[in-house]
């Protein structure tokens, strides 16, 4: 059997917000592990501009998210990326979680931050569909789409603004939105409809993808009529905002109807010890910048928590 | 030019003698963009549990890079990284546009084997 490594507050996710965590809590010299189950970086690494980070003028994710990985480390957090979570016990004093490799580390403090991942539409041929047609990133698939035309699917600002510079590229776009109104910034929405080769398909979602090796038609299921109408199409992007990775954390902490974590203003989750933060916590707002504040509120609360078990132990 | 720490590859005539100096090769072909990057975190992290694997990137935009975009297998892909695996010099898998580390092992253990030391559960 392995032996489990002691720390004093091991943070589950590598984002913004669990980075920040780190930093923190290594800054006041709090033994922490950073477990993550993908590359370091979280969401944060899938934007190719940030330039609305205070600070710095404008930066490209993957490079902050190594600034933060850098400057975790160098205050002596310890990280492990592209690991596989098999079970996590939170509910005693010392909580332990085992990898998929038989390691196990233990710590009295726990920062969830597991973040989230592109929502997708669940429907027929999504899957068998996805890189051969259906792209969840304009930036990396968009010159794929030179001269073709191509659906977008959401109505947030994230919709809005790729669909827009999807332009670039595709000789027609069109925006199929279950609503009969976007959730967008204002501006998103006016230049959007002012774009000459934008289209849109409200109250209506596709219900379908069809095609032999690539995508070549999809079925738009109208929400209000039900009528199912054949569209033809070179690809769909999908840009239908975020779920949050909390599955590995049902019947453990309190979720929401939504999967996103409970917590009070402290980041405390119902289980004492048990702090989260980023976007698998319930909130409104998901922002690097509000990741990497509640980073910095969980890993505080964190070491007030420590601080006073300490106190209580002696 | 990509920034992992992977072995580049930067020339047809480099792809040609990896496969054919090894047995089995991985090569994430692709741009710094988000889909590109977890794959080649992937490829890192495994790089030293998976010995008996080679692991190279290519650079999508780079003109030589037409070899693995003309191969017949990516027919049909819309989205980067191609990452596509060589056994004995042929191509026996390829993917297109972002994976998970269990997809990327699930490959390469049905394809080449999983790691002699591999633990599990």
């Amino acid at each position: 059997m392995n032996e489990v490594q002691q720390y004093d507050a091991i943070v589950v996710g590598g984002g913004p917000a669990g980075l920040t965590a780190g930093i923190y809590l290594s800054r006041a010299r709090v033994k922490t592990l950073i477990l993550n189950e993908g590359t370091l970086g979280g969401q944060m690494i899938l934007t190719h501009e940030i330039a609305n980070y205070p600070g710095v003028e404008s930066i490209n994710g993957f490079q902050l998210a190594n600034i933060m990985k850098k400057q975790a480390k160098s205050f002596g957090c310890d990280l492990l990326a592209n690991i596989n979570i098999a079970s996590m016990s939170l509910g005693d004093d010392i909580k332990t979680i085992t990898l998929s490799d038989g390691k196990s580390f233990s710590a009295p403090a726990v920062i969830l931050s597991p973040g989230g991942r592109p929502r997708t539409l669940g429907v027929p041929g999504e899957g068998k569909f996805k890189g051969r047609g259906i792209s969840y990133c304009a930036t990396c698939d968009g010159d794929f789409f030179t001269d073709k035309e191509i659906v977008v699917v959401g109505g947030g600002n994230s919709a809005l603004e790729e669909a827009v510079s999807l332009t670039k590229y595709a000789s027609k776009v069109t925006i199929v939105h279950q609503f009969d109104h976007f959730q967008a910034f204002e501006h998103a929405i006016e230049e959007a409809k002012k774009h000459p080769k934008i289209s849109f398909i409200m109250e209506s979602t596709i219900s379908a993808f069809h095609g032999e090796n690539g995508l070549e038609s999809v079925d738009i299921l109208n929400l209000k009529t039900n009528a199912v109408t054949p569209f033809k199409t070179d690809g769909v992007f999908i840009f239908i905002g975020y779920v949050a990775n909390t599955e590995n954390l049902k019947g453990m902490v309190a979720l929401n109807d939504w999967g996103e974590i409970v917590v009070n203003s402290d980041l405390e989750t119902n289980l004492p010890g048990v702090f989260a933060a980023g976007d698998c916590i319930a909130k409104r707002y998901r922002q690097v910048t509000t990741a990497v504040g509640e980073g910095t509120v969980a890993a505080l609360a964190a070491s007030n928590y420590l601080h006073r078990r300490k106190q209580s132990h002696s | 030019m990509l920034y992992t720490n992977l072995k580049h590859i930067e020339t047809a005539a480099q792809l040609e003698k990896a496969i054919s100096d090894n047995e089995n090769v991985m090569v994430v072909c692709g741009r710094m963009g988000p889909m590109c990057i977890p794959v080649y975190g992937i490829a890192e992290d495994i790089e030293d549990e998976y010995k008996h694997v080679q692991f190279f990137d290519m650079e999508f935009d780079n003109p030589e890079a037409v070899v693995i975009r003309r191969l017949p297998e990516v027919r049909g892909f819309m989205g980067i990284p191609f990452t596509i695996y060589y056994k004995n010099g042929k191509v026996v898998k390829a993917t297109s546009s972002i994976q998970t580390k269990e997809q990327v092992t699930t490959i390469l253990n049905k394809e080449f084997g999983a790691p002699a030391n591999k633990k599990t559960l």
